[in-house]
C-alpha cells in the first residue's frame, strides 16, 4: 500500500545543533566530572576509605601493635604501608558495589542509549574510583605522621612508593568492575569481594611479618601480590628491613614484582569487565 | 516530500531463556506522526522499546530508526534518537542543569549550545526555578519533565518515552501530554507504551495493541473503537425515585438497559445518536428532571476486554511479570 499523502507540518522541528560523538577521553572525562560530584554531594560515599581507614590504623597500632614485634623497626611505621595497601584492595570492593548500584537504576540505560563508547562509563568510573581511593590514601598519611608514622627516604622513593600504590590500586579497581558488572545485587556483590578481600589483604606481610608463619602459610602470604606491594612501599619509605633472604622471590625483588602484577591484572581484568558490561546490555 | 518511517518495527523477537518476551512485533511509525504502543503489564512494551534503542539486541527480526538499523549501526540510531525510560534516567545527586550538561556533553555538543538549549528547556518545562536544585528534591512530575528535557537536550528527531506519565497525578499528567503535543506540532516522531489507555487515545495518531508479546490490534483510536461494537446512552436522573419509571420508558427505545442504583444512572444500548435522541425526547416528554444524557462510545479499556479478554489495568494477577534487564 503506497501513501502519498502530503505532510503538512504546522512548525518545524528546531534545527538540529551539530553532534559529533565525543571520543572516548572526552566521554569518560565526563563521566569523571558526573561521578566526583557524587563524591561532593555525599560526602558519607568517603567513610569507607577515611574514618574506617583511620579506624584500622588506630585499631592496630594502638591494640595489637604492643604484641606484635617486627625485628628492625617500630610497628606503626611498619603498619602503616600495610594498611595504605589494603585500602587500595579494599577499593575494588566499593567500585563493584557502586557499579552494580547504578546499573540497577535507569541512569546506565540512558548512558548506554547515546552515541558514546561504552567503555567510557567504566573508564570514568576507574579514575573516579582511583581519585576516591587517593583520597582514603592522604587521610591516612596525615593520620600516620600524627602518630609517629614518617617516610625515611627521598622524595623521589616516596613518589614511587605512592604511585604503586596508585598503580596496583588502578588494577583491583578493573576487578571489582568485573564483579560488579557480572553481579545482579549489591548484596551479592559485597558478600562476594568481602570474602575474597579479607584473606587476601589478611593472609600477606600486611599486618604481621610472614617469618613466623606456618611454611605453607607463609609460602601463599609471601606469592601473595599483596605482600609484594607492602614490601615495595616498605622498602621505598624505609618503613621496615628488607625481606630476609629465605623469603620468597616476588618479596626481594617487590617493585618489579609489583609493576608486573598491576600491569597484568589491568590487561586481564580490563577486557573482562568490558566484555561483561557489554554482555550485560544485550539483554 | 512523502513521510518515509521514522522508526520500523521487523518481526522483532526477544527471547530471555524459554520466555518469549516479544514475539514477532512490526509495525511503521511515520515521519512526525505517534504511536501509542498499548498494553498491559509484561506485554513486552518495554523490551521492544529497549530493542528499538539498542539497549537490547533482537533474538531475531530487527528495527530501523530514522532510517538506520538497531543492528547494523546503532551508533548512528543513538545519534537519532532521544529515549525517556520507564525508571526515571535523571540522576538524583545532580542538578537538573548538571544533568543537561552530562548528557549534552555525551552527545558531543558544546557547552555554549547546552547552555542556551539547556535554559530554553528548563524554561518550556517549567524548572527554571529548581534550575540548581538536586534532583532527589524533585517531585515525581519535576523529574518526569526534567527526564524530557534531557532527552531533548540534542533535540532528536525520534523520541521514545516508555510509560511517561505512570505514577503521575492527573494535572501532572495532563500537563505533560501538552508538553508531548507541542512536540508533535514541532515534528518530532513519537513512539510511546502506556498502560493508560486514555494516554494513547489523547496522544496517539496510530495505537498498536500488544498482549503477551504479539501484536493483536492496530489503527486509529477511532478504528479501534469501532472494534468493540456498540455505543451506549447514558441518562443521569436528578432523583432515585424516578429510575424505575425512567428504565420503563428507555426499554421502548433499547433492548438492554443497566440500572446503577447508587448513581441515579440508566445504561442502554444504542445504534448511535438517533437512539439518543429518541430517548432524550421520550425523558424530556414524561417531565423527568435528568441532570445529564450522553452518547458514549466504548473506550479502549472497552477495546482491550473484547480482544483479549481480560482489563488492561495490570491488576490480572495470573499476568507474567515484566523481564528487566
Amino acid at each position: 500500500m503506497t501513501t502519498t499523502q502530503p505532510t503538512t507540518p504546522t512548525t518545524r522541528r528546531p534545527n538540529r545543533p551539530p553532534i559529533a560523538p565525543p571520543s572516548l577521553a572526552q566521554a569518560s572525562a565526563t563521566v569523571v566530572w558526573r561521578n566526583l560530584i557524587h563524591i561532593k554531594r555525599m560526602p558519607e560515599m568517603l567513610l569507607d576509605v577515611t574514618v574506617q581507614s583511620v579506624m584500622f590504623v588506630l585499631l592496630f597500632a594502638f591494640v595489637f601493635g604492643g604484641s606484635i614485634a617486627v625485628a628492625g623497626s617500630n610497628y606503626r611505621e611498619f603498619l602503616l604501608p600495610g594498611i595504605m595497601v589494603q585500602t587500595m584492595v579494599f577499593s575494588s570492593a566499593i567500585v563493584a558495589m557502586g557499579l552494580t548500584n547504578d546499573l540497577q537504576k535507569g541512569i546506565v540505560d540512558r548512558l548506554k542509549s547515546l552515541p558514546i563508547s561504552r567503555a567510557s562509563v567504566l573508564v570514568g568510573r576507574s579514575i573516579s574510583s582511583l581519585i576516591h581511593s587517593s583520597i582514603g590514601v592522604t587521610v591516612m598519611a596525615v593520620t600516620g605522621l600524627l602518630i609517629g608514622w614518617r617516610i625515611r627516604t627521598g622524595v623521589l622513593e616516596a613518589a614511587l612508593g605512592f604511585f604503586l600504590l596508585l598503580l596496583f590500586g588502578f588494577a583491583m579497581i578493573w576487578l571489582g568492575i568485573w564483579v560488579g558488572s557480572l553481579m545482579r545485587t549489591v548484596e551479592a556483590v559485597q558478600g562476594f569481594m568481602f570474602t575474597v578481600m579479607f584473606p587476601l589483604t589478611f593472609v600477606a606481610n600486611t599486618f604481621a611479618p610472614t617469618e613466623n608463619m606456618p611454611s605453607w602459610l607463609r609460602f601463599i602470604a609471601e606469592w601473595n601480590p599483596v605482600s609484594a606491594l607492602t614490601q615495595a612501599c616498605r622498602q621505598l619509605w624505609g618503613n621496615g628491613p628488607a625481606a630476609p633472604p629465605d623469603a620468597a622471590w616476588p618479596l626481594q625483588n617487590p617493585v618489579v614484582v609489583t609493576i608486573a602484577w598491576s600491569l597484568l591484572f589491568t590487561a586481564v581484568f580490563a577486557p573482562l569487565a568490558l566484555a561483561a558490561f557489554r554482555r550485560r546490555s544485550r539483554d | 516530500m512523502s513521510s518515509r518511517p521514522a522508526v520500523e518495527a521487523i518481526d522483532l523477537v526477544k527471547k530471555f531463556g524459554d520466555n518469549t518476551a516479544v514475539d514477532g512485533v512490526s509495525f511503521v511509525v511515520p515521519e512526525g506522526s505517534v504511536l501509542g504502543l498499548l498494553g498491559p503489564n509484561g506485554a513486552g512494551k518495554t523490551t521492544t522499546v529497549r530493542m528499538l534503542t539498542t539497549l537490547s539486541v533482537p533474538t531475531s527480526g530487527t528495527g530501523r530508526v530514522a532510517g538506520h538499523d538497531v543492528r547494523e549501526d546503532p551508533d548512528a540510531v543513538r545519534r537519532s534518537m532521544g529515549l525517556t525510560g520507564q525508571a526515571a534516567t535523571v540522576d538524583e545527586l545532580l542538578t537538573a542543569r548538571e544533568n543537561l550538561r552530562l548528557i549534552g556533553r555525551l552527545y558531543g555538543l558544546s557547552r555554549g549550545y547546552i547552555r542556551t538549549a539547556g535554559d530554553e528547556l528548563l524554561e518550556r518545562f517549567a524548572l527554571t526555578d529548581a534550575a540548581n536544585r538536586t534532583v532527589k528534591t524533585y517531585s515525581g512530575g519535576m523529574r518526569r519533565r526534567l527526564d524530557l528535557a534531557v532527552s531533548l537536550i540534542a533535540a532528536p528527531p525520534v523520541l521514545f518515552l516508555d510509560e511517561p506519565t505512570t505514577g503521575l497525578d492527573p494535572r501532572s499528567r495532563s500537563e505533560l501530554w501538552e508538553v508531548l503535543r507541542g512536540l508533535v506540532r514541532e515534528g518530532t516522531t513519537l513512539l510511546l507504551t502506556t498502560q493508560y489507555l486514555e494516554e494513547a487515545d489523547q496522544l496517539a495518531d496510530e495505537i498498536v495493541v500488544i498482549d503477551k508479546g504479539r501484536v493483536i490490534a492496530s489503527g486509529t483510536p477511532t478504528q479501534l473503537k469501532d472494534q468493540a461494537g456498540q455505543a451506549s446512552v447514558v441518562v443521569t436522573l436528578t432523583h432515585a425515585a424516578d429510575l424505575a419509571r425512567a428504565e420503563e420508558l428507555v426499554r421502548m427505545c433499547s433492548a438492554e438497559v443497566h440500572v446503577e442504583h447508587t448513581a441515579r444512572r440508566l445504561t442502554a444500548q444504542a445504534d448511535g445518536l438517533g437512539d439518543m435522541t429518541r430517548i432524550g425526547g421520550i425523558i424530556a416528554e414524561s417531565g423527568i428532571e435528568v441532570d445529564d444524557l450522553g452518547l458514549k462510545r466504548p473506550s479502549l479499556d472497552d477495546v482491550f476486554l473484547h480482544l483479549t479478554g481480560h482489563r488492561a489495568d495490570g491488576n490480572d494477577q495470573n499476568e507474567t511479570a515484566e523481564v528487566l534487564q
